[in-house]
């Protein structure tokens, strides 16, 4: 390459760098167009109308009537929505922490250049990717119920049993709890690329000067990994809120039997989408973002009491 | 002493990692660490069948007759009866492969609609300077945070009113206007790893911003737009809640709301090709996931997804 084309190549580069300063709006309402109608029409828009809506009587055939708090006066009688707080708050509270926790525990069982990991990996996500499906809701249905796989098993074991865990009141829920904790693999990923960012040096360093496995996860493993445990306990609190597919499908679409499995999104599509009280619905549809909002500023709050950045 | 508790305990890290000391280390600890690293498999192996069980169950279930599903947890087959199949498919309105007709439409206009729009968008994002670029990016932020539940009543009276309800056109528009502001980031994040020397190279070429897109970054993104459409794929394939509520004209039934009808009409069907439908719809998701298994792994691993 001449000098002069250098030059010219130096000067040329240097007008689009300048150009880069100038804005790009023409450009950017090309790429953005699309998106902005979305965010426009589908989401800003209708969380607006939503917001009014959570103060109207709305029956989608006559048109919306303020009836200032009235919905929100309602929520504080309302017993199905209580139980239906109850129940998702539950769901959460157990599912959760004992979801993240098989899936660290695997984690840490599978870490480091193990033989077969690709395998383990790919067996123990699946029901992660199938758990979501009404296929499996379906299954749930079928093996918890009376005749079901659950209680062949429990009859191998010697333990008679043929109740249907899905008809009973006390029961029901913790089916689906199960079924949550169940698809541990996809935290279980997570937590995988976690691991693999622990330098090995640290566990080299930590077996030279004496320090037992047991330590070395105590001292090493657990608090770099804190980052990642805070993540997947964001993401899964706020997922889990929303739960509404397994309890559908399991409960016939009533959160039954005596609401033991209303999930809160059940609720919301009955009187929204049932019994069409839109303005209800967008009430507690709001709520539902209050809840889930301050679940996530307080995770954010008290994660600075333990977990841990590396800085 | 700590070499030996170092060794038996972490049998993992001796298979790739060289020990500092392998000449100190004695036979009987050597034949030791195999031992656990055995039991290991063992235990692991165990867990996955326990883990695998209810599927596996399902699966062997679709292939027997009625009257054996029940009281049975034992995954041995005697018989073989693919009659449950032929039963299910057609033991609702439609034939089944009109429901699995319909997820892939709408699945396809997903896919497409997010590798398009989302991808458009992420490029503004990460590459172009604009007016309100922050709080645009701020709102994309919380479309991605934000609860379906809470625009899904207004979304609903928009389509009602459009007169698209019980048409597939709420399920696929949105995924044409990057709806899925997860796609956008994720791609925002993918192009922002692409050095910008790319774009100034063509720039200096006389490539306009259309052209750095499409010909130059475009192609660099495969494995974002493969994790994109993996995703897409498998949550539009998954996806029951919007489908439930838009799609109310058991013609349009996709599969997932198909199946559930399966539950109510459970006195006339039987158990067994209800369980053989179930086989048939999760086995798309078992075909995408092992096509897509790397770009799924990346992509949980990079974004958390569900």
């Amino acid at each position: 390459m001449s000098l002069a084309e250098l030059q010219k190549l130096s000067t040329r580069s240097g007008g689009a760098r300048v150009k880069q300063e100038t804005p790009d709006n023409k450009a950017a309402l090309f790429f953005l167009g699309p998106w902005l109608v979305g965010a426009v029409a589908l989401t800003i828009g209708p969380m607006a109308a939503s917001l009014y809506l959570a103060f109207t009587d709305y029956n989608l055939l006559q048109d919306p009537r303020w009836i200032g708090l009235a919905n929100f006066e309602r929520m504080l009688e309302d017993d199905r929505l209580h139980k239906s707080i109850e129940v998702t708050f539950t769901y959460v509270a157990f599912g959760v922490p004992a979801q993240l926790a098989v899936a660290l525990l695997l984690a840490i069982a599978l870490d480091r250049g193990m033989r077969g990991l690709p395998f383990y990996r790919s067996a123990f996500y699946l029901p992660s990717l199938l758990g979501a499906s009404v296929a499996i809701a379906v299954l749930w249905r079928l093996i918890f119920g009376s005749e079901g796989l659950f209680n062949s098993i429990l009859g191998t074991l010697g333990i008679d049993s043929s109740t249907s865990w899905i008809a009973n009141p006390d029961t029901a829920l913790w089916t689906i709890v199960m079924l949550h904790v169940w698809t541990f693999g996809s935290p279980m990923v997570i937590f995988l690329a976690g691991l693999r960012q622990i330098p090995r040096e640290y566990y080299e360093a930590a077996s030279t000067d004496g320090a037992s496995p047991l330590r070395q996860f105590r001292s090493i493993t657990l608090p770099l990994l804190t980052p990642i445990i805070f993540f997947n306990l964001v993401l899964a609190i706020i997922n889990s809120f929303q739960a509404f597919t397994q309890a559908f499908v399991v409960s016939g679409g009533t959160g039954g039997p005596s609401d033991s499995t209303l999930f809160y999104t059940l609720y919301l599509y009955q009187e929204g989408f049932g019994a069409f009280r839109m303005g209800y619905a967008s009430a507690l549809a709001w709520l539902l973002v209050v809840i889930v909002g301050a679940f996530t500023v307080i995770n954010f709050w008290a994660s600075r009491f333990w977990v841990h950045y590396d800085d | 002493m700590t070499t030996e508790t170092t060794t038996a305990h972490r049998p993992l890290e001796t298979e790739t990692v060289p020990s500092a000391s392998p000449q100190v280390r004695q036979p009987r600890s050597e034949t030791r660490r195999r031992l656990l690293g055995f039991l290991r498999h063992v235990a692991l192996l165990a867990l996955v069948v326990v883990s695998l069980y209810p599927v596996l169950w399902m699966i062997v279930s679709s292939l027997r007759p009625d009257g054996f599903i029940f009281g049975n947890a034992s995954l041995v087959l005697n018989t073989f009866e693919i009659e449950n199949y032929t039963g299910g498919w057609n033991a609702l309105g439609a034939p089944f492969s009109t429901y699995l007709l319909n997820s892939a439409v709408v699945v396809a206009g997903a896919i497409v609609g997010n590798l398009v729009t989302c991808s458009m968008a992420a490029y503004a994002f990460a590459r172009l300077r604009f007016r309100f670029q922050r709080p645009a990016f701020a709102i994309m932020l919380l479309m991605i945070m934000l609860p379906v539940h809470v625009v899904i009543v207004p979304q609903y009276v928009l389509w009602a009113q459009t007169g698209l309800v019980n048409s597939f056109w709420p399920l696929v528009i949105p995924k044409f206007l990057a709806t899925d502001g997860f796609f956008v980031f994720l791609m925002v994040q993918f192009i922002r790893g692409l050095p910008r020397e790319l774009d100034e190279a063509a720039r200096i070429d006389g490539a306009g911003h259309g052209r750095t897109f499409f010909q130059i970054l475009l192609p660099l993104m495969t494995p974002a737009l493969a994790t994109t459409a993996i995703f897409t794929f498998i949550w539009t394939w998954n996806d029951f809640f919007s489908q439930l509520i838009y799609l109310t004209d058991p013609n349009l039934y996709t599969v997932p709301v198909a199946l559930r009808s399966f539950i109510d009409a459970q006195s006339q069907s039987s158990y067994g090709s209800m369980f053989a439908m179930s086989v048939v719809s999760v086995i798309p998701l078992l075909v995408a996931f092992t096509l897509g298994q790397k770009y799924l792994v990346r992509g949980i691993a990079t974004t958390g997804g569900k």
